[in-house]
C-alpha cells in the first residue's frame, strides 16, 4: 500500500532527458508550470499535452507510472473540479435541487481540472528523471547566487538531500514495523476512523524513536567525517552545462513563448 | 506436518525497473516438533520466506499450507495464522512501544481478544520463559533496559500468543556473546519444555549446529540443500561456494582428519569432537 506512491519517485534511465543538467530541468519544469497560467483557452493544452507527449517518450517512462502518480491527488483534483462546476455563476444549464450547473461553471470546472493534472504531471516528470542527488545539487547551484543576501543554500540542499535519502528508508522502517505488530495481531485496515488511529500508535511510536535514533546517529557520522557546512566545499561531480542543455533551454523558451503568444492570438 | 510450502514464488516490484525475485520456486515441508536452522547469504531470500509463514507477503504464485489450512483460501483467517506462527522479526526491539513491559508483552495476546486474567496469565508466562523477572520488572519501561534485555521483552511479546511455530529472524544479530548466549538457551528451553516447532535464521554456523536437528539452505532465492545438520554440514565445498561455511570445530575435524589421523569428521560441537579426539587418543596408546 506504501508502495503505490509515486510521487517524488525517481525512475532510473539512461535517456538524454535523464542525463540533461538538472539546472536546465529545473529551470524548464518552472517555465512549464509559468506558462500553464498563461494557459486562457483549451486549443493551447494540445502544445501541453504534445510538449509532456514527448517527454514521457523520449524518457521511455511507462505511461502506467505517471497515471499511478495521479492517483493519490485524484481527491484534491475532484474537489476543485466540484467546486468549479457548482460555485461558478453564468448561463444555467442544469438544475439539480440546490446545486446549479452553468456553462462557465462546466468549462471552468474541466480547465482547472486539466491544469492541475499537467501541473503534477510535469513536475513528476522532474523527480521521475532526476536522481534526488541531482535534483539537490541543482537546486544548490540554482540558490548559489542568493548566498550573498545571507541565503545558506548549500545548507537547504543538504537537508533536502538528506529528506529526500530518507523517505524510502522510512517506507522501509514503516513496512517492516507495521508487520512486526501485525504478526502480534495488530489491525491496521478495519474499524472506524478512530479506532484507527488509535491502532496506529504500536506503529507510529516507534517509527519516530527510530527516526531520531538514525538522525542522531548521522549527525554523529558527518561530525565524525569533520562536515561544518557548505564553505569550501568541493564537489566530486562538477554540474557543467553541454550543447543539449543549451538546445533544451532554447526550445523551452520557443515553447514558453509560444504559449503565452496564444493568450493574445486566440482572444 | 505442520508448514507446506508447494512451488512458491515471489518477486518483489512486479513490472518495474526495480523487479527482484525473492523466492523461486520453493517446496519445503516442515514437521510438528522440528527445529529448523535456515541458513544462507546475505539476500538469498531468507527474510521473504520466513515472511510467507504467516501470511505478511502473499506468494506470487504457488500454496502455502500452515497447520491443515491454505493460506489462500479465502475461510482462512489471518489472525489465527498469525497466532499459530509467531514471527520475531530481526532486531525486534526496534517495535516495543509501550509504556510498561507489562502492557507492551500484553499487546499480541489482547489482539487475540482473551480475557485480563488469560493476559495476565500468558504475561508471566513468558517472561518467565525468556528469563525476565515478572515482579521487578512488569511496570518499568522497556527503553529503559540493555539491548539484550529488550530483545527478550519483544522474544516474549511473541512467545505470549503461545503460537506452535516459532519463527526467529537473526535473534542474537548485534548482541555482545553473552547476551547471544543467553538468549539461545533461553530458545532452547522454549523448544524443550513448550514442546513448539522452532525456525531459527541464523548465520552463526555455531549455533545453528548446536541447536538445529535440520537445515535448509537457501541460495539464490532457491531451496539449495534440505537435511539433517549432520547432511548438510558434511557437504562443506559445496556451502562455502554458497559464501556459508560449516562450523570451525567441524572444520578443525575435517583437517585433522586430512593430515592422516583416523577420526570421524561429522562432528558438529565442542563437546563431541573432545570425546571423539579423546576416543581416537586413547586407541593410539593402546595400540
Amino acid at each position: 500500500m506504501l508502495k503505490d506512491i509515486t510521487i517524488g519517485q525517481y525512475f532510473p534511465g539512461t535517456s538524454i532527458i535523464h542525463k540533461l543538467d538538472p539546472r536546465v530541468k529545473i529551470v524548464v519544469v518552472a517555465m512549464f508550470i509559468a506558462s500553464l497560467f498563461f494557459v486562457t483557452s483549451f486549443w493551447p493544452y494540445v502544445l501541453i499535452v504534445a510538449f509532456i507527449g514527448t517527454i514521457i517518450s523520449v524518457a521511455k517512462l511507462p505511461l502506467k507510472f505517471i497515471i499511478k502518480g495521479l492517483k493519490p491527488l485524484m481527491f484534491i483534483i475532484l474537489i476543485t473540479f466540484a467546486i468549479n462546476l457548482f460555485l461558478t455563476k453564468g448561463e444555467v444549464l442544469l438544475e439539480l435541487g440546490p446545486l446549479t450547473i452553468t456553462k462557465e461553471g462546466l468549462r471552468q470546472s474541466v480547465f482547472m481540472a486539466l491544469r492541475l493534472v499537467f501541473l503534477i504531471t510535469g513536475t513528476s516528470l522532474l523527480t521521475l528523471t532526476t536522481s534526488p542527488i541531482a535534483l539537490t545539487d541543482g537546486i544548490e547551484r540554482l540558490l548559489s547566487p542568493f548566498k550573498k543576501i545571507g541565503l545558506p543554500a548549500h545548507e537547504l540542499a543538504m537537508m533536502m538531500t538528506i529528506a529526500l535519502r530518507f523517505i524510502p528508508t522510512l517506507l522501509e522502517e514503516t513496512d517492516k514495523i507495521m508487520k512486526a505488530q501485525m504478526a502480534r495481531g495488530a489491525d491496521f485496515e478495519s474499524g472506524n476512523i478512530l479506532n484507527r488511529a488509535k491502532n496506529l500508535v504500536p506503529l507510529l511510536v516507534p517509527l519516530f524513536i527510530n527516526a531520531f535514533r538514525r538522525a542522531d546517529e548521522l549527525a554523529t557520522a558527518m561530525e565524525a567525517r569533520c562536515y561544518r557546512g557548505g564553505d569550501g566545499r568541493t564537489r566530486l561531480n562538477e554540474l557543467k552545462f553541454r550543447s543539449r542543455d543549451y538546445v533544451v533551454l532554447a526550445s523551452m523558451v520557443v515553447f514558453f513563448g509560444l504559449i503565452i503568444s496564444t493568450r493574445y492570438l486566440v482572444s | 506436518m505442520i508448514i507446506q510450502l508447494k512451488n512458491v514464488n515471489y518477486t518483489y516490484n512486479p513490472g518495474t525497473p526495480f523487479e527482484k525475485k525473492a523466492l523461486d520456486d520453493v517446496n519445503l515441508e516442515i514437521n510438528e516438533g522440528d527445529f529448523i536452522g535456515l541458513i544462507g547469504h546475505t539476500g538469498s531470500g531468507k527474510s521473504t520466506l520466513v515472511q510467507h509463514l504467516n501470511g505478511l507477503i502473499k506468494p506470487t504464485s504457488g500454496e502455502i499450507i500452515i497447520d491443515g489450512k491454505s493460506l489462500s483460501s479465502k475461510e482462512t483467517k489471518m489472525k489465527e495464522v498469525r497466532q499459530k506462527v509467531g514471527l520475531v522479526f530481526q532486531y525486534p526491539e526496534h517495535q516495543l512501544f509501550e509504556e510498561t513491559i507489562y502492557k507492551d508483552i500484553a499487546f499480541g495476546p489482547k489482539n487475540l481478544g482473551l480475557s485480563d486474567e488469560e493476559v495476565d496469565e500468558r504475561v508471566r508466562n513468558a517472561m518467565g520463559l525468556v528469563g525476565l523477572d515478572f515482579e521487578t520488572l512488569k511496570d518499568r519501561s522497556p527503553f529503559e533496559l540493555s539491548g539484550g534485555q529488550k530483545r527478550r521483552v519483544a522474544i516474549a511479546g511473541v512467545v505470549a500468543m503461545k503460537p506452535k511455530v516459532l519463527v526467529l529472524d537473526e535473534p542474537t544479530a548485534g548482541l555482545d556473546p553473552r547476551g547471544r548466549d543467553e538468549i539461545l538457551d533461553e530458545i532452547r528451553k522454549l523448544y524443550e519444555k513448550e514442546n513448539i516447532t522452532i525456525i531459527l535464521v541464523s548465520h552463526s554456523m555455531e549455533d545453528i549446529a548446536r541447536l538445529v536437528n535440520r537445515i535448509f539452505v537457501m541460495h539464490k532465492s532457491k531451496v539449495a540443500m534440505a537435511g539433517s545438520t549432520r547432511e548438510v554440514f558434511s557437504n562443506a565445498d559445496q556451502l562455502e561456494s554458497m559464501g556459508l561455511g560449516i562450523p570451525q570445530i567441524t572444520k578443525f575435524m575435517r583437517r585433522f582428519k586430512a593430515l592422516g589421523h583416523n577420526v570421524k569428521d561429522d562432528v558438529l560441537t565442542i563437546e563431541e569432537a573432545k570425546e571423539e579426539i579423546l576416543k581416537y587418543l586413547r586407541s593410539n596408546r593402546d595400540a
